[in-house]
């Protein structure tokens, strides 16, 4: 776990190595640059001529030889989409989800993980390992009675359906857990001789000493709700209460061949996701160091 | 400190017993249940009763109103009976491994970003990493419009070059692998960030060391920078495969919106099998027996690459 503070962006920091390739320095590094714009038109490409069909009408988005620019920055395909679907509706779903099952993970599994790491009782280590044995399954394998459950919670078609499943995380409790031994135990003792409660400790001594774990595991968690695909279209069939990942599959059915309808939806769907990562962008990368860092 | 809150706290807090419990049982043992006890509970009724009760009712037939009724291996040998099981096993292990390269193109480009001195290394990872934050299902339509076969991009570029594209996601002959290149697309930038780090924590003395004795750039790349780097290929690698092999997501939304599509079978993998079996068929007898086997297919598979990786894993 020591690589986990500074993931990157620290490349420029070593001056002089392999000081004796000197010789033909700019023509590798232009030829490195060449090899990285190339890897980074294909990785972002999609995305542009996503956003060109998106604003052009139909006509120009078929147009054979390919037109590449819109005429006109047309934006009636956008009220077409929320006229047609729920969409505010599925964003606005999607968005509860995430936070409340990115909330709730993170402090359900900071509080269990910090059980498991600090406090001693019987049947501990028997209990951890029942936690880890959850990590071994794959999500398919329990669709089928986690809907039945659903069933007879009465919750189909409702946001708490999507949530719930999402709400315990074995992987959190690990990760965290994992985290939390490594807090040193004299600052957790001269807090319990002063009379802290356990409570106490955790969430005002403990909590905030893993705090770039925890951003790490909300920033995944989040993205991992706003993307989940198979368990919203098993829950929730109604439209109303789809999150935009399924909502997004009924617009395909809705626009079969209208193209600028279907990159609207897209473009949509995927944005928040998008702006929450340039804006947590060093949170998202410490997420998968740490995943990347468990094996 | 304040005072603690919890009503449960003895009144004579003598120093022994606190130390006491510090260590076994008493308080701290019923506080540390009560920690657990949320997300316990929620596993135990969300994940490790379902996990049971699939293996359970793989054994059975379902009722239309609950009634299940065991039925020993019935389930299991109409799955194997089915050929849509077989072809949808052969798919899902050809996405397993066209998913693989993702592994030598994110050492390829971590790789290049870590060249001292480069300049825009951010600029580059954030665009690298971009597609992977992005909802499959967007991805996926996106890319089936540039695979699009009259008006797609892909088709239109080719034109320039006098090759005649297809259909690509409609033609049984190169749905998958047109599938299989978005997945590896989608997921360079998580490899990437592992890899990244993976070169940072190599010594520098091994690198200059092997320069010294006269070792080109691809020299030290394949005898110093591979090797050392191997417990982070063996983990993508472990990693990759877990994933690939329940792959859905782009399948779904790229071939299976219409069951008209001629190439529906040909992109099928285990999970879209699963779907289409437990939610469309409702044939959930053969649906948790077709689960359970793809589980055993993850655990043999992680197993076996456990076990190889004694032959080529380095760990220094």
């Amino acid at each position: 776990m020591t690589s986990t503070t500074t993931p990157a962006s620290t490349a420029a920091a070593h001056p002089a190595r392999w000081r004796g390739s000197a010789r033909g320095t700019w023509a590798g590094s232009v030829i490195t640059h060449a090899v990285l714009i190339a890897g980074a038109v294909v990785m972002v490409f999609p995305f542009v001529w996503q956003v060109l069909t998106a604003f052009k009408t139909q006509a120009e988005a078929v147009a054979v030889p390919v037109q590449v620019f819109p005429s006109r920055w047309e934006w009636a395909v956008f009220t077409e989409i929320f006229d047609v679907l729920p969409f505010a509706e599925q964003l606005r779903t999607s968005a509860i989800v995430a936070l409340v099952r990115t909330v709730g993970q993170v402090l359900l599994c900071s509080l269990a993980a910090y059980a498991f790491a600090r406090l001693h009782f019987r049947g501990r280590e028997l209990l951890f390992a029942l936690f880890l044995s959850v990590l071994m399954v794959p999500g398919q394998l329990l669709i089928l009675p986690q809907y039945e459950l659903m069933v007879s919670f009465g919750l189909l078609n409702t946001i708490p359906a999507l949530i719930l499943p999402g709400l315990f995380s074995a992987f959190g409790t690990f990760l965290l857990r994992q985290f939390f031994l490594t807090i040193p135990a004299e600052l957790e003792e001269a807090a319990l001789i002063d009379g802290a409660s356990r409570l106490r400790i955790y969430w005002s001594v403990m909590l905030p000493l893993v705090r770039p774990a925890l951003a790490a595991l909300a920033v995944i968690t989040m993205m991992n709700s706003w993307n989940d695909l198979l368990w919203p279209l098993v829950v929730n069939t109604d439209p109303n209460v789809m999150p935009i990942s399924a909502g997004l599959t009924t617009l395909q059915g809705q626009f079969q061949t209208n193209y600028p309808a279907l990159m609207a939806g897209a473009l949509l769907a995927s944005l928040p996701m998008l702006l929450v990562f340039l804006v947590l962008q060093r949170q998202f990368v410490q997420g998968i160091a740490l995943t990347g860092s468990k094996g | 400190m304040a005072v603690p809150t919890t009503a449960s706290t003895p009144a004579t807090p003598a120093p022994a017993r606190r130390r006491r419990s510090i260590r076994s049982g008493g308080r701290a043992g019923l506080i540390g249940y009560l920690f657990i006890a949320p997300v316990g509970i929620g596993l135990l009724v969300l994940y490790i009763y379902p996990a049971v009760a699939t293996f359970a009712l793989s054994f059975t037939d379902w009722g239309p109103f609950g009634g299940n009724t065991f039925n020993g291996f019935a389930n299991y040998v109409a799955v194997f009976r089915n050929d849509l099981f077989w072809r949808s096993l052969g798919n899902t292990l050809l996405y397993m491994s066209i998913g693989l390269f993702v592994i030598p193109i994110a050492i390829v480009i971590a790789t290049l970003l870590n060249k001292p001195g480069l300049r825009g290394v951010g600029v580059y990872r954030t665009l690298y990493f971009i597609p992977f934050v992005t909802l499959p299902v967007a991805s996926g339509m996106v890319w089936k419009w540039l695979y699009n076969g009259d008006y797609g991009l892909i088709n239109a570029f080719l034109g320039n070059f006098g090759i005649s594209g297809t259909y690509w996601v409609a033609n049984p002959a190169t749905a998958l692998m047109a599938i299989g290149i978005v997945q590896v697309w989608s997921q360079i930038g998580y490899y990437l960030v592992i890899f990244i780090a993976g070169i940072k924590a190599i010594p520098q003395t091994y690198l200059e060391a092997a320069e010294l004795d006269g070792a080109g750039p691809l020299r030290r790349f394949f005898t110093v920078v591979l090797p050392l780097l191997s417990p982070s290929i063996f983990f993508c690698s472990v990693i990759n495969v877990i994933a690939t092999l329940q792959i859905f997501d782009l399948i779904y939304v790229m071939s299976q919106s219409s069951s008209a599509n001629p190439a529906f079978n040909s992109a099928q993998s285990i999970v879209t099998l699963f779907y289409q079996m437990a939610f469309v068929e409702n044939n959930k007898g053969n649906a948790t027996a077709l689960a359970f086997l793809l589980m055993l297919l993850i655990a043999a598979l992680t197993a076996v690459q456990f076990r190889l990786q004694k032959k080529w894993v380095f760990y220094d």
